[in-house]
């Protein structure tokens, strides 16, 4: 019964400096700090990270599955855009 | 070593022990939430600690063996003495109960043990400021997470506040003996091993005070204190634990994992 009103939190790990938070899952916890403890319990275990961000599930305003056509299928016939048409000069280097 | 030299190491072994058998008996206490726990979360939660305080244990078990000087590895001292041999104090031992009275349980032994391990970071003796370096901040977070949820469950619903009431009175009566000093306490202090703990109550204070007022409970005073622990006197409780623990080492003598 009492499960149902715990919130959901989404959490985003950064793995080391330099790199963004990526998303990894979700926890159940009453407010925001028992949701960090939550997510260093349950996703750092084995190192995982180095900075953590919680965000109520709530927050998050996702794009709708039934409008995937209209929001993505336009990009696929753009293949320009992908940057694959540049000769990149040797002193670049990695890029 | 300079700082085993000015103690003997009797004293030192005893000392150890003790510091030894409280981890592993509070962390086997823990551990038996495994599978158990009221949701996902602290069912990973009390594991990663009951293994911060195993790791400990068995850090001090193996240095307890080379002190000793018997042959002893931490397997042997861990798993087949008898229950008189224990000498964790009673806090360590109690039953799970709830899981506000396990969370409370946590957070008086480890706010015990925070100001232990701070004092232990300056030891003359190496090997334990070395021990101590890495359990000071695994302490650190055991006391942020049992303290978090002392507060939400003394401050929460009707029940949840009935359930913590309950545990700090049930737990009242083994604060007490964590602070007790001896000749072993006071041998390690004058050696600048370890702090005695009848000199860490006001710092106990300082980690639990703020908490109870966060969460609205009043301290308890009681007039039953339970004492013993530190001479092999147990509670029933113990017994059906180190059952349980000793059962693979008494079945496999010897056995290696």
């Amino acid at each position: 019964m009492t499960k149902n009103q715990i919130p959901l939190w989404e959490v985003f790990i950064r793995p080391r400096n330099g790199l963004a938070h990526k998303h990894c899952g979700s926890v159940h916890a009453a407010d925001e700090v028992m949701a960090l403890q939550a997510a260093r319990d349950v996703y750092t275990r084995r190192g995982e990270g180095t900075s953590i961000w919680v965000v109520p599930s709530a927050a998050i305003t996702a794009s709708d599955p039934e409008n995937k056509d209209e929001n993505f299928e336009p990009a696929l016939t753009k293949v320009y855009r992908h940057p694959t048409f540049y000769e990149i000069p040797d002193e670049v280097g990695h890029m | 070593m300079a700082a085993a030299a000015a103690v003997s190491g009797e004293a030192l072994t005893a000392f150890l022990l003790r510091l030894a058998d409280d981890h592993l008996i509070i962390g086997h206490r823990l551990s038996e939430w495994c599978g158990h726990a009221p949701m996902l979360e602290e069912d990973l939660a009390m594991p990663n600690m009951a293994l911060d305080l195993i790791g400990q244990a068995r850090t001090l078990y193996q240095y307890a063996g080379e002190v000793e000087g018997k042959g002893r590895d931490e397997d042997q001292i861990a798993y087949v003495r008898r229950e008189r041999d224990y000498v964790n104090c009673l806090m360590a031992e109690r039953e799970n109960g709830d899981f506000a009275h396990t969370m409370l349980r946590q957070l008086h032994f480890a706010a015990f043990m925070q100001p232990l391990w701070q004092g232990m970071l300056s030891s003359r003796d190496e090997r334990l400021a070395g021990i101590a370096a890495k359990a000071e901040k695994e302490v650190a977070y055991h006391i942020r997470h049992a303290g978090e949820w002392v507060v939400r469950l003394g401050d929460g619903t009707e029940e949840s506040t009935r359930r913590m009431k309950a545990a700090v009175e049930a737990l009242a009566p083994y604060v007490d003996e964590l602070f007790e000093s001896d000749a072993v306490t006071k041998a390690m202090a004058e050696a600048g091993i370890a702090p005695d703990p009848a000199t860490l109550r006001p710092a106990f204070d300082a980690i639990v005070g703020p908490i109870f007022a966060e969460a609205g409970l009043a301290w308890v005073e009681t007039q039953h204190g339970q004492t013993g622990g530190r001479q092999g006197r147990h509670g029933e409780a113990l017994g059906f634990l180190l059952a349980e623990l000793q059962h693979m080492q008494r079945t496999y003598p010897g056995m290696i994992w």
